[in-house]
């Protein structure tokens, strides 16, 4: 087994009933790698998440995440990732500081510490002036940016973005991504999914999912080579067009 | 065929839009661009009249959307943002109901919905709740069309849908147009600006641009320039030491710079060069709609944000 | 009327398809019948009772077997001392003991004769009922020996409770559950059912048709009322069928006073529509606001008389207070309107004045 590899999956598969909705799918992500995940609505994507993040038991197949087996392990899992999404963005009712606090205690770090990477990121969000507001009142893209330092304060081996961007103005968009790029630089694998297809060439690697397998997985340069397409949106609409999935 | 007259509303002290000028001429497939928080769903209620303005007004046809509340909701076609139709109701019962309560029925109007509630007729008896997103949008625009409004309000219609079915999306659009209904759109994509006629582009309560999308880009009063190298994140930060009298943002595998002078490509190279980019190609590009949105968010709002 | 009927059809599709909506409607009464009329029932039958008896003769006698023979209770022990007496208790041997004093037969005969009941009063609601229970036999086998008197005196063994429920039975649960369930289904339901377009956003597009507000609202309420009226049917009919509590009075004018009061609930559950916007908050204000005063305040566990003053005047704006009296006249006293008017007339001008509030505050657009 290799040392710098952050997700090893091997025909990882979900059925519900009839329903294959991730059908063996088998890849690799190294450790750093910022890996983009796409895949139509109802391709299987978010199934898959809740695999890799020890939220849901596969049907078959085995999964490696952050060195721990995704069967046996799945509370060191829960340890070592983070995740965001669109939809999960922090407790509105608290304020960035109560935010930061309870998030550092849920994954056990030392009031110290969560006192010490707390100034840190509020300092690197340029967020002093806020560190006492709640989270409610700011605007969306300072909750997502907020809520990505937090989702990587404990340094997990992994974090888990699930469409982070969506609505995100797109300059706030930008910076949204620069934040994952340090992230990468600092050794996190970034593991992402987006609808702004542009993104996806921001990754290092990107898989496309279609009626619940993984259909091709390179470098963006490569697919875009591969289909004669000039972006990754012309490649994805190739792709994902021919998926069988419609009225489900 | 819609008019907004000095439109201004706030929540509870927080502005939502400030004193918004526009129209949409009929036949007009119009685009309100803009990020979450906007400003866009604001508008569109006003003009449906689910929502009163602080100041200002809003015209349907010439006529008040306020004082001639009933009117305006007879003749136009709303599709709300968080609309998810009745979860529990199947296809068929959900049209039926919408064409039952605006005074129709389904055979009156088939015509203009025929394209759209064709794909949805194999699973006409299955209940709203277990469709797919892009189902769902197709019945939810049936639905708004099934009494055959002159204009249509379509708000966020393909958010957080993927590519393929807001393509489909965008193609149900130009042929509704095609058959002389009148569109306002709103989105928070920007690639889908030039499926538009015309686009207004909106950021925190105002609009900081209207026009064709060719329009925009032709107003960009900048030069671009794209940067391509395999270190985007190098090259930005290289970029940002180099000078802060341009805007550099990536682009997918390239990175754009907004430069009010024109620049000396050979120079900017070597400097990127001498910082260990090696492999850095530059030439002078053409902006498309985001670059000219984000240019003037720049410049709308160096002062403040929240 | 066309758009009329497709809104209620649409509704009537919303009830019958949610699980969760027809089990409030239809399982919620029959479960609160059950409870109340099982349950927490306060007729007691078969009771354990114990006899000090230190007398001996012929109206000794008559008096235990008359006591033992009933239905109520049940003789377990025979008591020989005072120190047994505690004994009893402390073991649980009996729930009531009869001292019958050793004078009781010559003094009976100068109309004299004492006799003391004594209850456990570690449960204070029992002991009273089987004192009342006991005195009531004991006075009814009094009456076959004219001329002769006697007194009673009881004791509690412990601190009475200073206001024990009066006695109660099955039939006086029933119109309390009518008034719960009318008040609960009617406002907790439709609060809900609107509040739900809410969140699906889906009441933006009732606003944009051309339904009037007030269709929309009515919409929404008649099948509510239709339900309501049925489920207060088949509460009497259930209540008749498993505890033979009958209507006394006019059957048609309890189904129409129901009427009035769901009419109230469902203005009251509009009122609170107008105030949530989720269904939870809408679930959490009909539950505290509305359910837990019926429930403490109408009078239906607790009697009015005998709250603090604060709490009586208050419970005079509880519309459930009023329905409560009505319900309860026309089932128990078969009385008819000439004996509810004034009752049912503040029933009435609380309705009109909700309704007006409702429709005050009902908005024809986001706020």
């Amino acid at each position: 087994m290799s040392d710098n590899l952050a997700i090893i999956a091997t025909d990882l598969t979900k059925k519900f009933g009839d329903f294959v909705a991730v059908d063996a799918i088998t890849f690799e992500v190294k450790k750093g790698e910022i890996f983009g995940f796409l895949g139509a609505n109802g391709a299987g994507k978010t199934t898959a998440i809740k695999m890799l993040c020890g939220l849901s038991r596969p049907t078959s197949g085995q999964a490696i995440i952050s060195g721990f087996d995704i069967y046996s392990q799945s509370e060191l899992i829960k340890k070592n990732i983070g995740y965001m999404s669109q939809h999960f963005s922090l407790y509105q009712d608290m304020t960035i500081r109560e935010n930061i606090r309870f998030y550092g205690g849920i994954y056990g770090l030392k009031s110290k510490d969560i006192k010490t990477r707390g100034s840190k990121l509020i300092q690197e969000l340029e967020l002093e002036d806020y560190a006492d507001r709640f989270v409610g009142e700011l605007p969306l893209g300072w909750k997502q940016k907020l809520a990505f330092s937090i989702a990587i304060i404990h340094n997990p081996g992994i974090v888990f973005l699930d469409e982070p961007t969506s609505g995100v103005d797109p300059i706030t968009r930008r910076q949204f991504w620069n934040m994952i790029y340090k992230a990468a630089a600092r050794g996190i694998t970034v593991f992402v999914t987006t609808h702004y297809l542009e993104e996806a060439e921001y990754c290092n690697r990107v898989s496309i999912m279609v009626d619940g397998e993984m259909r091709d997985f390179d470098t963006p340069r490569e697919l875009m080579k591969k289909y004669n397409k000039p972006t990754m949106n012309d490649v994805f609409l190739h792709m994902a067009v021919r998926s069988k999935r419609k009225g489900d | 065929m819609v008019r907004f007259e000095h439109i201004s509303k706030s929540y509870e002290g927080n502005p939502a839009v400030n004193d918004i000028n526009f129209r949409v001429e009929k036949g007009e497939l119009f685009g309100l661009i803009g990020p979450d928080g906007a400003g866009k769903s604001t508008l569109f209620r006003i003009l449906t009249t689910v929502l009163l303005p602080d100041v200002g007004h809003a015209y349907f046809k010439d006529r008040d959307v306020v004082d001639d509340y009933r009117y305006v909701r007879r003749n136009v076609g709303y599709m709300p943002g968080k609309f998810s139709l009745y979860q529990d109701l199947s296809v068929k019962e959900n049209l039926k109901f919408f064409a039952t309560i605006f005074n129709t029925t389904i055979a009156e109007n088939y015509d203009l919905i025929k394209d759209i509630y064709e794909q949805l007729e194999p699973f006409e008896s299955r209940r709203a709740g277990a469709l797919s997103g892009g189902m769902k949008q197709k019945l939810a625009l049936s639905c708004a069309l099934i009494h055959k409004p002159e204009v249509l309000v379509l708000d966020e219609p393909t958010f957080g849908v993927d590519a393929v079915s807001r393509r489909e999306f965008w193609d149900m659009l130009k042929s509704l147009k095609a058959k002389g209904v009148t569109i306002l759109v709103s989105t928070p994509y920007m690639d889908e600006a030039a499926l538009c006629d015309r686009v207004a582009l909106i950021q925190d309560g105002n609009i900081l641009k209207i026009n064709t999308p060719d329009g925009i880009i032709d107003q960009f009063g900048k030069q671009l320039y794209k940067v391509v190298t395999q270190h985007i994140y190098q090259a930005l930060q290289a970029l940002e030491k180099i000078s802060d009298e341009w805007h550099a943002y990536s682009f997918g595998q390239e990175i754009h710079i907004y430069s009010s002078k024109s620049l000396n490509i050979a120079d900017l190279k070597g400097q990127l060069v001498s910082m260990g980019i090696d492999d850095v190609q530059i030439e002078i590009g053409k902006p498309l709609i985001e670059d000219c949105f984000m240019d003037l968010m720049v410049s709308e709002k160096t002062e403040d944000y929240v | 009327m066309k758009e009329f009927i497709a809104f209620i059809k649409k509704e009537f599709y919303h009830i019958f398809r949610d699980r969760r909506t027809l089990l409030v409607l239809f399982g919620m009464p029959l479960a609160q019948l059950l409870l109340f009329g099982y349950a927490i029932t306060t007729e007691v039958t078969n009771a354990d009772l114990a006899v000090y008896n230190q007398s001996s003769g012929q109206f000794t006698n008559q008096l235990v077997d008359k006591l033992v023979s009933s239905d109520f209770f049940n003789l377990t022990e025979n008591v020989h001392s005072k120190d047994e007496m505690m004994d009893v208790f402390r073991k649980s041997k009996a729930k009531i003991i009869v001292v019958i004093p050793p004078d009781f037969e010559q003094k009976f005969n100068r109309r004299e004769a004492q006799i003391q009941l004594i209850a456990d009063g570690s449960d204070p609601n029992l002991a009273s009922i089987l004192t009342n229970s006991a005195t009531g036999i004991i006075m009814t086998w009094m009456k076959g020996h004219a001329g002769n008197a006697m007194q009673i005196e009881t004791i509690n063994n412990e601190v009475r409770w200073h206001y024990n429920p009066e006695l109660k039975s099955v039939s006086m649960f029933v119109p309390g559950v009518i008034t719960i369930i009318l008040m609960l289904v009617s406002a907790m339901l439709s609060s809900i059912s609107i509040t739900r377009e809410k969140e699906l956003g889906t009441i933006e597009i009732l606003y944009v048709s051309p339904l009037k507000p007030v269709t929309i609202i009515i919409g929404k309420l008649v099948p509510f009322i239709i339900l309501s009226i049925f489920n207060a049917a088949f509460i009497l009919l259930m209540a008749y069928i498993i505890f033979s509590v009958p209507v006394n009075g006019s059957i048609m004018l309890l189904l129409l006073e129901s009427l009035l009061f769901i009419i109230t609930a469902l203005s009251l559950g509009v009122l609170i529509s107008t105030v949530s916007e989720t269904q939870q908050t809408a679930l959490m204000l009909s539950l505290f606001g509305l359910m837990l005063p019926t429930i403490l305040l109408s009078g239906f566990i607790f009697p009015i008389s005998s709250m603090p003053l604060p709490l009586q005047i208050i419970s005079n704006v509880i519309p459930a207070k009023w329905f409560l009296i009505i319900i309860k006249d026309i089932m128990l006293k078969g009385v008819g309107i000439m004996y509810v008017w004034k009752e049912t007339l503040v029933l009435v001008g609380m309705t009109i004045g909700l309704i007006g509030l409702s429709i005050k505050k009902y908005n024809i657009r986001l706020q």
